[in-house]
Order: C-alpha cells, then sequence, then structure tokens
C-alpha cells in the first residue's frame, strides 16, 4: 500500500516535472549582448519573442559601454572560466580570432546553415565572415549589414544657405568653409576614438580610393601606410577637424547626431543607425534630412552584426544554439529586425518594399559595389583587421584627429604601431 | 606687573574678540566654499534627476527644476512598464544585498580572527604574514579577472552568487585584516593576560573579552566593505548573468547604452538610487567611522 | 595533543585566510608573471617566448604616455588630497556646531561609485554644458574652462575629480588624529608664547606622521587602481591625452587581444607599488614592534 502511494506521488512528480519545463522543448540560450535602448533593443526583442515563441528560454546578459568594451571583458571571463555564453554579439575576424583559440569546434550551427542552405542566401564577402575552420564551416550567424560611410545633413540648412549635397571632397570642403562663415558648425563629430576611425576610414576610400584602402588598411602594406596617399588622408582628417567645435572630444554620437537635428550642425559622418535617432524624432529622409554616401568612387564600408556560437555542454544549449541561428536568419526576422535598426538584411531575398529611401539605396549600393569590387569591411568597425592591429591604427588616427599633430608624422607612426602588432 | 588701564583692557578684548568673531567667519566662509565644491555634484544630480528633458536641453545645470517630476525616479526604479531592452534597478538591488551581506560578514569575521591571532598570540613571523595579507590591497583587479575566471570555473561556481560572494571576501580579506590588526594592537596585552591567567582560552578570549570592544573597528570595517562590494563593477559584470548581477551592472547598462536618447534625467536618479545605500551607511555611521578611525589604522 | 592544539591555534586559524592569500593573490601575481613572458594574445598561451612583451612594452609610447600620466596624477592627487585633508580637518577641528553635517558633506563622496561620479562631474566640466556654459550665461561671455576637451590639460580634470572623491577620506583620517593628540601639550606650547601657526607646524604635524602615511598608502593604492573613473570622465581621451596604466593593461588584455603585453604591463605596476610600499610598511613594523 505504502509503496503504491509512493509509486503515484512519484508519477505525479515525474509528470510535474516534465511539464513544467518547457525549456526542454526549444533549448535554452544565454546571449550576451550590448543592445540596451532604443531601436537595438527593440530589434533584439523580436529575435527575443521568436525564440521564446519557438520553446526556447532566453536568459539575457547584457553588458553595456563602450560599444561594447566592458561587455568583451566579461565575455573573456566567462570563456575562461569554462562555461562560455550560448551567443555573443562578435563580428570580423574576431570570430576567426577565436576559432584559433580552440574555443568554437565543433561549430554546433553548421549543420542548420547547410540545411537552410546559407550559403545561397548570404552574398560570399558576407558569408566568408560567418565562417570558420579555414572558411570551411558556419560558427556565426549575421543578422544585418551596415553602411558605414554615409553623410547626414540637415536639409534645412544647406537649402537656407544655398548648398547642395556634396559629392566630391573638395565640394565638400567648400561648402563647409561657406557654413562655417554663416555661423553654423560644419561637421558634428563625438571625439571618441571609434568615430575618429569611422571617418577616417571613409576619407581613406574617398581620398585614397577603394584599392588604397585594400591595400593599406587591409593588407596592411607598410609602403601604402607610410606613403603619400597616406599623408593626403590624414590632411583632410585636419581639415575635417576645423569644421567641429569645441565640444567635440568625448562626445556621444548620437550627441552630434542631435546637433544635425536641431540645425546647429550641418553634417555628420555615421554609419546607418544615426538613421534610427532622425526617425525617433519624427525626420523624414529627402525632407527633413539628407543621406548620402560619403564621396568616393563607388566604395561601400559594410559592417555585419553577428552572433557567435561557442563550443557547448550540454545539449539544452545547443539545441538553443541551433535554433537561435535558424531563427535569426529567418526571413522575417531580418526584414523586422533591420526595420527597427536602421540597417539592411544580410540575407539576399528579403523584400525591400517596407524600407525608407537610404535603405533601398544602400542595398543597391552595396550590390553595385559588390559588383565593381568596392565592397569593403569596415576596419574601424572590427570587420577587417584583428583587434591589436585595429587598435593600433585607431590609437594613430584619435592621436592626429585630437592634435596637432603633422600628416607625415601621422603616417610614420602608423607604420611604426602596425610593425609592432605583425 | 602695572596694573592695566580698565578702558585700555576693555577695548584690547572688544578688539580680541573682534578679530576672533572675523576669523570665525573667515572659517565659515572657507568651509562653506569647500562644502559647495562638494556638495556641486550632488546638486546637479538630484536636481537633473527632478527635470523634465526639455527643461533639460534648454536650460543649464544649475537651474532648479522649473516643475518638480519624479517620473524619471520611478523609470529608473521600476522601469517604462515595457519589456524591449527596459533595463532597470529594482531586481538587481536586491541581488547586490544578497551578494553584500555575506561578504561583509565573513571578510570582517575572518578579518577581526586574523587581526587578533596576529597581535595577541605572538608568533615567529607574525609580522612577515601580516605584510604579506597587506599586499593584497594593491591587486589591480583587472589583472587577476582571469586567473579567478579560471579558479572559479574549476571549482563550478563562476556564474553564481557564491564565486562573486567568493571573490569579495578574498579580497576584503587583506583590508579586514589590516583594520582589525592595527585596532587590536593598541589594546593593552595585560587584558589578555588576565583573562589567560583566569583559565580562559583562544576562543573565549577572542568572543567574551576582545569582540565586545570592538564595535568601533567593527563598523569601520563594515562600512569600508559595503562601499567597496556595492560599488564593485568589474567583478560584478564577469561573474554572474544577466538577471542575477549586482546593482553596478544594471546602472551601468542604464547609463552607459550608446544608442538612442539619453535619458539625463533617468540617469541620475539611477545613479542617485544606486548610491542610497552607501549613502546611508556614511551618514549614519559616520560618527563610529571617525572614532573607530582614531583607534585604528591611523596611529598604525 | 591538546597542548600542541591550544599553542598553534592562533597559526591553524590563520592558516585558511593566509591560503586563501597566497593562491588568489601570490597565486595569481606568479600567473601573471608569467604569462607576461608567453606569447599569448585573444586568450592565455603558455608558451614560453623571454622578454619580448617586455621589450615591446617599453617601445610603446602609449605606454610611456600612460606612466607620465599615472605620475603626474600620483603627485597632484596625493599632493592636494593631502593638503585639503589636512586644511579641512584643523578647521573642522576648531569645535563648531555643524561639525558632523560638514563632515559627512566632505565624506560622502567616497561612498558614490565610480560610475555615478564620472558622470555628473563628466557633465559639470563639459565646456557646452557645464560649468563654462554656466558662467558664460551669467554674463562672462569670455569665459573659458574646457579642460575636459584639451588633450594638455585633460588630466588634470582627472585629478580634479579624484581630489573630490577622495580627500574627505583624508581629512577623516587627520581629524581623528588631531583629536587623539593630547591637549595639554598645545597648552604648554601656548604658555611658552608659541603662535598658532607654528604649533601646527612644528609640533602637531609631525605628530602626525602615522596618519600622513596611512593616507599616503591608501591614496597611491587607489591612484595605481584607476580604471574606473577615467573610463566614466574622459575614456582616456581626447585622443589619448588621458591614458593610464590600468586603462592600458585593460584595454591591452581585454580589446586588443594582446593579453601577454597587458601581463607585462601588470608586472611593471606590481614591480612599482612593491618598490614604494614595502620599505614603507617594513619601516612602520619595525617601530611598531621596538614601540611595544
Amino acid at each position: 500500500m505504502y509503496k503504491q502511494v509512493l509509486k503515484i506521488s512519484a508519477g505525479f512528480i515525474l509528470a510535474a516535472g516534465i511539464s513544467a519545463s518547457p525549456a526542454f522543448a526549444g533549448g535554452e540560450a544565454e546571449v550576451l549582448h550590448w543592445w540596451t535602448s532604443g531601436g537595438e533593443a527593440k530589434a533584439l526583442k523580436v529575435l527575443k519573442d521568436d525564440f521564446a515563441k519557438n520553446g526556447g528560454t532566453w536568459k539575457d546578459m547584457p553588458v553595456a559601454g563602450g560599444g561594447g568594451d566592458a561587455a568583451m571583458v566579461t565575455l573573456k571571463a566567462r570563456i575562461v572560466s569554462g562555461d562560455p555564453p550560448t551567443a555573443a554579439q562578435i563580428k570580423g575576424p574576431t570570430i576567426q580570432e577565436y576559432d584559433d583559440e580552440g574555443v568554437v569546434g565543433p561549430y554546433n550551427i553548421h549543420s542548420v546553415a547547410t540545411a537552410e542552405n546559407w550559403d545561397a542566401l548570404l552574398s560570399p564577402q558576407v558569408a566568408n565572415h560567418m565562417k570558420c575552420d579555414g572558411f570551411t564551416k558556419y560558427c556565426a550567424a549575421p543578422v544585418n549589414i551596415h553602411r558605414i560611410d554615409w553623410f547626414w545633413a540637415n536639409k534645412k540648412v544647406l537649402d537656407a544657405n544655398g548648398l547642395k549635397m556634396p559629392t566630391s571632397w573638395p565640394e565638400f570642403n567648400a561648402a563647409a568653409t561657406k557654413l562655417k562663415a554663416a555661423g553654423i558648425i560644419p561637421f558634428a563629430h563625438g571625439g571618441q576614438p571609434w568615430q575618429d576611425a569611422t571617418v577616417f576610414e571613409a576619407v581613406a576610400i574617398g581620398i585614397g580610393g577603394n584599392d588604397f584602402y585594400r591595400k593599406a588598411i587591409m593588407e596592411l602594406d607598410l609602403d601604402a601606410l607610410g606613403g603619400s596617399t597616406m599623408v593626403k588622408v590624414f590632411d583632410q582628417m585636419r581639415i575635417l577637424q576645423g569644421f567641429t567645435d569645441e565640444g567635440m572630444p568625448g562626445r556621444d554620437w548620437n550627441v552630434a547626431t542631435g546637433m544635425v537635428m536641431n540645425g546647429k550642425a550641418a553634417f555628420q559622418i555615421m554609419g546607418d543607425w544615426a538613421k534610427g535617432e532622425f526617425a525617433n524624432a519624427g525626420l523624414k529622409p529627402g525632407i527633413d534630412y539628407y543621406c548620402l554616401p560619403t564621396p568616393s568612387n563607388h566604395g561601400y564600408l559594410y559592417n555585419v552584426d553577428s552572433f557567435i556560437f561557442y563550443s557547448m555542454k550540454g545539449e539544452n544549449k545547443i539545441e538553443g544554439q541551433k535554433l537561435l541561428a535558424s531563427l535569426m536568419m529567418g526571413k522575417n526576422f531580418q526584414k523586422v529586425f533591420n526595420l527597427y535598426k536602421g540597417s539592411i538584411p544580410a540575407r539576399l531575398d528579403v523584400p525591400m518594399d517596407e524600407f525608407d529611401m537610404c535603405a533601398k539605396g544602400s542595398a543597391a549600393d552595396l550590390n553595385y559595389a559588390a559588383m565593381t569590387g568596392g565592397l569593403l569591411p569596415s576596419f574601424a568597425h572590427g570587420m577587417a583587421l584583428k583587434l591589436a592591429q585595429k587598435g593600433a591604427i585607431q590609437d594613430v588616427v584619435t592621436e592626429h584627429f585630437n592634435s596637432k599633430m603633422s600628416s607625415k608624422e601621422a603616417a610614420s607612426r602608423l607604420v611604426r604601431a602596425v610593425k609592432d602588432t605583425l | 606687573m602695572q596694573t592695566a588701564d580698565p578702558i585700555q583692557m576693555k577695548a584690547l578684548e572688544r578688539s580680541a574678540s573682534r578679530k576672533r568673531t572675523f576669523y570665525r567667519w573667515l572659517l565659515f566662509l572657507i568651509l562653506g566654499l569647500f562644502g559647495i565644491y562638494y556638495l556641486a555634484p550632488m546638486y546637479v544630480m538630484i536636481v537633473t534627476s527632478l527635470k523634465s528633458m526639455e527643461e533639460i536641453r534648454q536650460g543649464n545645470l544649475m537651474t532648479l527644476p522649473g516643475e518638480i517630476m519624479f517620473d524619471a525616479w520611478k523609470t529608473a526604479w521600476s522601469g517604462r512598464g515595457y519589456a524591449a531592452g527596459d533595463v532597470f534597478l529594482r531586481p538587481f538591488f536586491w541581488n547586490s544585498i544578497k551578494l553584500v551581506v555575506p561578504a561583509v560578514v565573513i571578510s570582517t569575521f575572518f578579518g577581526a580572527l586574523n587581526g587578533y591571532a596576529l597581535t595577541k598570540w605572538r608568533f615567529k613571523g607574525d609580522n612577515l604574514l601580516f605584510l604579506l595579507f597587506l599586499f593584497g590591497c594593491f591587486i589591480p583587479y583587472q589583472a587577476i579577472l582571469l586567473p579567478m575566471a579560471r579558479t572559479l570555473g574549476m571549482m563550478g561556481i563562476s556564474n553564481s552568487i557564491f564565486g562573486l560572494v567568493l571573490v569579495h571576501t578574498v579580497y576584503g580579506l587583506s583590508f579586514t585584516t589590516m583594520f582589525f590588526r592595527n585596532y587590536y594592537i593598541s589594546i593593552p596585552d595585560e587584558m589578555i593576560k588576565a583573562a589567560r591567567i583566569d583559565g580562559a582560552g583562544f576562543f573565549k578570549i577572542f568572543f567574551k573579552v576582545l569582540l565586545p570592544i570592538s564595535s568601533p573597528i567593527i563598523v569601520v570595517t563594515v562600512i569600508w566593505q559595503f562601499t567597496g562590494i556595492w560599488n564593485d563593477f568589474l567583478f560584478g559584470s564577469s561573474f554572474s548573468f544577466g538577471e542575477s548581477a549586482p546593482i553596478q551592472v544594471a546602472l551601468n547598462n542604464m547609463v552607459l547604452t550608446s544608442t538612442s536618447v539619453k535619458e539625463y534625467n533617468v540617469d541620475m536618479a539611477a545613479a542617485f538610487i544606486a548610491g542610497i545605500p552607501t549613502l546611508l551607511v556614511y551618514v549614519f555611521a559616520g560618527k563610529y567611522f571617525i572614532r573607530g578611525l582614531t583607534a585604528g589604522s591611523v596611529k598604525g | 595533543m591538546f597542548y600542541w592544539l591550544q599553542k598553534n591555534l592562533p597559526k591553524i586559524v590563520i592558516a585558511p585566510s593566509f591560503a586563501v592569500i597566497l593562491w588568489f593573490v601570490y597565486g595569481f601575481i606568479l600567473w601573471t608573471i608569467y604569462i607576461s613572458f608567453t606569447n599569448s594574445k585573444m586568450l592565455p598561451r603558455y608558451d614560453f617566448v623571454g622578454l619580448k612583451q617586455h621589450i615591446r612594452l617599453w617601445s610603446q609610447w602609449r605606454w610611456y604616455n600612460a606612466v607620465e600620466n599615472l605620475l603626474i596624477f600620483t603627485v597632484l592627487f596625493i599632493a592636494i588630497c593631502i593638503i585639503i585633508g589636512i586644511f579641512l580637518s584643523i578647521l573642522l577641528d576648531q569645535k563648531i556646531r555643524a561639525e558632523g553635517f560638514l563632515r559627512t558633506v566632505y565624506l560622502y563622496p567616497m561612498a558614490l561609485s565610480f560610475i555615478v561620479t564620472g558622470t555628473a562631474w563628466k557633465w559639470i566640466l563639459n565646456p557646452t554644458m557645464g560649468i563654462q556654459k554656466l558662467v558664460r550665461d551669467w554674463g562672462f561671455t569670455d569665459f573659458t574652462f574646457d579642460w575636459l576637451v584639451n588633450r594638455d590639460m585633460s588630466i588634470y580634470t582627472i585629478v580634479i575629480a579624484a581630489v573630490w572623491q577622495s580627500s574627505g577620506f583624508v581629512m577623516a583620517l587627520f581629524l581623528a588624529g588631531l583629536r587623539s593628540i593630547d591637549d595639554e601639550i598645545i597648552k604648554a606650547a601656548k604658555i611658552d608664547g608659541a603662535s598658532l601657526y607654528s604649533i601646527y607646524i612644528t609640533i602637531i604635524l609631525p605628530m602626525l606622521r602615522p596618519v600622513f602615511m596611512s593616507a599616503i598608502v591608501i591614496l597611491l593604492h587607489i591612484s595605481i587602481k584607476s580604471y574606473d573613473l577615467v573610463i566614466a570622465l574622459t575614456a582616456g581621451g581626447p585622443g589619448t591625452s588621458s591614458d593610464m596604466p590600468a586603462v592600458y593593461m585593460t584595454q591591452m588584455a581585454f580589446h586588443r587581444s594582446e593579453i601577454a603585453l597587458a601581463s607585462a604591463s601588470a608586472v611593471m605596476m606590481f614591480l612599482t607599488i612593491l618598490a614604494i610600499v614595502v620599505p614603507y610598511l617594513y619601516s612602520e613594523l619595525r617601530r611598531q614592534d621596538a614601540n611595544r
């Protein structure tokens, strides 16, 4: 009798246990990221909801600050302790760097990628970024493509001064000089190292050209880094510095965008996440503000946000990884996510009709640049170089932009800095 | 000595007291000016947290709020009501309490025990031992983050409150041992000797004789540890996950987000809320702090 | 057996704490030293490459810059904190009614985390939002106070915020020290006709030597560990003008995948601490023993 009661109770407990944990159905995922506010948070929520709808349990692990700086500390601590997060917001060559350290194999999501035929859904350049093991196995999933080299401008200010959007750097310099005389801050800028680097690379492809960028920045050719073209690039940086205001150092990028929005300043160079600021303020492209690529020869600096999937212990978590990866490449998700975030889908077959004119232009430019060899990974946003080299270049760029260093000196420092990290 | 002229005496006295009053006023002026230097940031914080964003954009730092609004405080504490990346402080507040209390209690207790053993029971090498403890006060935490992560991982507690409590306790030991050791060293040995003669053993003396008179230094140690652990960000963000993170991680996530409009009033309110426990601890225990310092680390 | 236990009880009691310190402090220091001799990039690696990283470290202008900033900062920070601390403590010692309140006012900054301090001061020191704007709004349109965004002066803004945060604590230390000085000594000196000023200089301050030492040690440890404040206030900028060794080390280790280089810089920091702190502590302990 007693044994019977025991058996029945055990049965109940077991049943209760099983039914009380739907987590087992869709897997679980601990996701490290720094998208904690505004459009980015809304965009991420789409993923969270999708994941939950499919039975997964999402454990949020946000660490804001410095565009991911604080999160990197947390991430390394977790990896070294042997318990990496299920997915982490990692992009660019850093993905392969982690693979070199041996913490990504056996590439849990590769089976999902082959099953869903990601090779056909992504452009080869983007796909390569997502692959490990000598670019053969998928180990990360892309969620978007950001364009970096945009000019954002206040239409009213330009109209009031009889100016059109510049299509060459000399044209920009002339326009800026005119604006300065009229009491407008020509160039709104936030003096943080990554922003300085962003402007630098836009200027590099504009003044030096796509091939120059490829040689100097991507291949780290020391002659190109220290040569006369680089000096010209730094010259233009110095000119740009003259068009900023005194509050520039340390300013956050969205505050600079705010200056353009309210007409205190005319131009800003920033990636297309700036679009979100305009949208939030109810401003429309072409009517209140202009978005145009910075002058270059059909260059296109891109940044692909992605999530890396580390090697995991526990079936539950591996299930979670596979589900996440699949959801991230989902057609609808890519559309909604990018509508919120201001970027364009990484997946090639997403219908673009709901996107605004800047995004549509970006997609068209992307295809053209891919065909003509102007599609270039942004070094400032970690797509082109290993972190040590990116940091070395960034140090020199930001030092130069925030001082009176001569262009020649900057170029030679660039060579020295890069040499040291090789 | 000549008898002084009473009128002259009175005049001298008056000028002396006028001088004293003058110096008194000067004293208050100087103290007041410094007070402004110290209070200015807090004034800015509170005033900003009570303004609306419009007012903040238009006015400058120092202006009083035209209309006092507590909305920012509510948002900082309990969020905006939608869950899209909404970070607010309430749940993390309790995480910090759960973390701080055990860490403070354990490190204080062992610090006291160590201080006692090092000073009232001399043995060879006790000074060297103390020196070795002291050096631990200077370790930059970033330098040991990775080996700590490894160790916690090996112990299986790298992602839990136990791990955090261990980390904070360990690095608090150097300070707590220093505080108690310096305090006990100035307590006359006679007390201990008398108790020993009466037949009391090691622990009895500790609990019955020393602890009862240790309240000033206990307060000092608790304040120091509480402040340090409550305000820690580095360990909190590295060794805890998402929802069980301590409050500074949440504050960081609220204030240092890099996109969308910065809501300065919410940021300031959040910063203030995160600082309230330590502020309270200081205000109420400030008295004991001074008393404890006199008897403790000051005289060395 | 019981006697042995009793005799060694103190050592047994300390043993757990000591074991913990041995591992978590000294073990980790040794680990860091070892890593500084390897080629570790993103995650620790255990190959041995000799002094390569140390040589690299000393060829980096950014490191020199950080060290120079540390020297400037430390000297100013310690000197100003002590001067203000002594000054305020002497003033507060004059038995005024508002002492409790003022003491709290001067002491509370230490209770705030660096994130809070950095954010508030970043605002106050920003030329377009803070003091400069305020004074200009008052009518002094030529007033400039743009240290925060000036690469030559940015390190001094960190001094301002750091002094604000820690000088109250120094004041508390000195106040406690002053209170513990016997009034008789001062009375005797006054009877001998010494002026208040010379009493302070020749009698009281020398008696506070231990307090000076404690303050210096505590301030030094805060200075070497300065990371959160720098990041919150200037992020090391403009450019890298307000960079500090702790910031450099963290960036190298976690954002540049140069863990070995970072460890080399950490070793430098350890050596510096060793060189300054150990002689002081040693002499302090010697003196205490002599006095027992």
